[in-house]
């Protein structure tokens, strides 16, 4: 029986995967991540893909967030940013999708940087208002310079191709975001074990003692803001390119909040917790349409209920967590299976 | 030159209105350093009251006006016990997330009750516009304009001479010596919250006169922030002078902007005010210097 967590050096304590049996789960995961697009229908599909972006874009603000300390109101923007960066690459520059999803990350990530220049001058709320206007400006910028974005239109874009294979369907797309996912959460959970990522935490605790025992300040914070929004750019990319249109109407201030509850919900400052956060958060909308399907069917006319109730559960889902469960699901789940490895010797 | 008379008067009427939402930021900040980003559901929660009262009671203006205020006084009362008082002390990204939900759900709950439709609000200002002789101003900018100022002078002189505001502002300036003087912190928040929900709700009265009333009309209270940041977070006086020269702002680049880019600019324009002014000088014309640099 394994009962508590022993680590006799630093290289064991920050290993990735801490035990054998990790290992074995991961494994058996990953198989069923596999097989899943063969035995999933389209929907099951469509909500496995839109899950995938939600955990990329969840990563990105918990890294900021979560880690770093420092709020962002503006996630959508950036969001929003990588994705007109591919699409207008895509239509207009003639690239091919695989190329313009670097240049989406990044310059997500360079807007990024821009609005993180005031974090280095103002904090908290100051920086949360600073997020707040940019998110209003980007979205002013996306519905107004229309030559290039082509206003409330939008883009159409054609799907990814690779040579005469075209990802079209949910299914096709389905590998692309496992790819990504997989990808985005390997570099964020070695990240956050490297230098730089202790380097975040420490900003995130406390500033000024960050800067005395010798983190640059000015650096970490623009980092942390750059790879913040370059995942952003990257879900935002995926996502649109799976839409195949992009419209200002995507990246509402609301779709901030809602990655700001993934990651409540979630646990801040946990690669884990944005995993959970972006699933479940992913999931309550799509529960609460089937729930509106069925009262259609046995009540109709009430189905009209179920509108509002996406930002109601929404909201109470942000204020219940940070009263009762400030580390949120992550934590939870660490609360179950130190249970369950201890049992029936809890304490 | 008389378009540019009119959009500046205009602009000083709507600054009062920016003005009495502002007030409701900075009464909640200045006693409890909690920015309060559910303010535009407030103000759209005041305004449906006040329109419930008025047509489905059909109580006189008046008396939907005082039970308006009273029913804000509770909810500042109620979200302060309930909500904000678990987290002090907390980080905070908590404190504002907690009430950015608490808008989302006042937001649907509100849509749930009233629907998304739009109204309009029945007339209880005289509808004669005032004629300045150089140029006119609508009658509801007009009474936002006189509600703006006599609320702004009521609660400058509740925080200057009575015994509660000296408390308000001695919790303001240090909570612990304030608590050692006996003052009862718990109160003073709570009394914060009361008076800001009671500024936004007459706000959303004043506004839902002007444009009508419908579940989104709250987003206008994130202009406001503008207007807090320009006159600092913690000055009263500051929140009116600030949303003078905010809207005038607004309203010159909407004259000479708008057709530059194509229209819009309007809507945007505060923010770049707030950019500006939180890269030049964050805590406003009149705010206590206390941010620490890095």
């Amino acid at each position: 029986m394994r009962c508590g967590d022993f680590k006799e050096d630093y290289i064991k304590d920050e290993e990735i995967f801490q035990s054998y049996f990790v290992k074995f789960w991961l494994t058996l995961f990953f198989i069923f991540l596999i097989i899943f697009p063969f035995i999933a229908n389209y929907y099951m599909l469509y909500v496995a893909n839109m899950i995938g972006f939600a955990i990329i874009g969840a990563i990105g603000l918990n890294l900021l967030t979560g880690f770093t300390g420092q709020i962002s109101l503006g996630h959508a923007a950036f969001i929003g940013v990588g994705a007109y960066t591919s699409a207008i690459m895509i239509t207009r520059l003639g690239f091919s999708f695989w190329l313009s999803l670097p240049f989406a990350g990044l310059v997500a990530a360079l807007a990024g940087m821009i609005i993180g220049i005031p974090s280095l001058r103002v904090k908290g709320l100051y920086l949360c208002i600073a997020t707040l206007a940019a998110q209003f400006i980007f979205e002013f910028i996306f519905v107004h310079w229309e030559s290039m974005t082509k206003g409330i239109t939008g883009i159409h874009i054609p799907p990814p191709r690779i040579s005469s294979l075209e990802f079209t369907t949910e299914k096709e797309f389905y590998w692309i975001t496992l790819f990504f996912v997989v990808l985005g959460v390997g570099y964020a959970r070695n990240l956050v074990r490297s230098k730089m990522g202790r380097a975040f935490v420490a900003i995130r605790d406390r500033d000024l003692a960050a800067e005395i025992i010798g983190i640059n300040l000015f650096r970490y914070k623009l980092s942390a803001f750059a790879i913040g929004s370059f995942y952003a750019g990257i879900a935002g990319a995926l996502w649109v390119s799976f839409l195949k249109v992009v419209t200002p109407d995507h990246f509402p201030l609301f779709l901030s909040i809602q990655y700001l509850a993934m990651i409540i919900v979630g646990g801040m400052g946990s690669i884990l917790g944005s995993i959970f956060g972006a699933i479940f958060m992913t999931l309550i909308p799509e529960l609460l349409s089937y729930l509106s399907e069925i009262v259609k069917i046995y009540a109709p006319g009430n189905e009209e209920i179920f509108v509002p109730m996406k930002g109601v559960i929404f909201g109470l889902l942000i204020v219940l967590f940070l009263l009762f469960e400030p580390l949120g699901l992550a934590e939870i789940w660490n609360r179950i299976k130190s249970f369950f490895r201890l049992w029936p010797f809890s304490y | 030159m008389d378009i540019l008379l009119q959009v500046i008067v205009t602009g000083l009427a709507a600054g009062g209105v920016y003005g009495l939402i502002a007030l409701g930021f900075v009464l909640i900040y200045k006693a409890t350093s909690v920015l309060n980003l559910a303010m535009g559901e407030f103000m759209t929660l005041g305004a449906f009251i006040c329109f419930t009262a008025l047509m489905q009671l059909s109580a006189p203006f008046y008396l939907a006006f005082i039970l308006t205020l009273f029913l804000a006084f509770a909810l500042g009362f109620v979200i302060e016990r309930l909500i904000l008082r678990p987290l002090i002390g907390e980080p905070i990204i908590s404190v504002i997330m907690v009430t950015i939900g608490l808008g989302v759900i006042l937001k649907g709950v509100m849509y749930m009750i009233w629907t998304p439709s739009f109204r309009s609000f029945p007339e209880i200002f005289p509808p004669e516009p005032l004629n300045l002789g150089f140029s006119m101003v609508p009658s509801g900018l007009l009474w936002g304009f006189i509600f703006a100022i006599i609320g702004t002078i009521i609660f400058l002189l509740i925080f200057k001479f009575s015994r509660t505001g000296v408390a308000m502002r001695a919790t303001a300036n240090d909570q612990q010596a304030a608590l050692s003087m006996g003052i009862s912190v718990r109160w003073i928040f709570a009394l914060a919250w009361s008076f800001g929900a009671m500024a936004s709700f007459i706000g959303g009265i004043v506004i839902g006169n002007i444009t009508g009333i419908s579940v989104y009309m709250g987003d206008v209270a994130l202009k406001v922030l503008a207007v807090i940041i320009l006159g600092g977070l913690d000055s009263i006086g500051g929140a009116i002078l600030g949303g003078f020269i905010v809207a005038i702002l607004e309203n010159l680049t909407g004259l000479y902007i708008d057709p530059l880019v194509g229209g819009g600019t309007k809507e945007v324009a505060p923010f770049f005010i707030l950019v500006i002014i939180l890269m030049i000088r964050p805590y406003g014309l009149f705010g206590k210097e206390t941010i620490e640099r890095v």
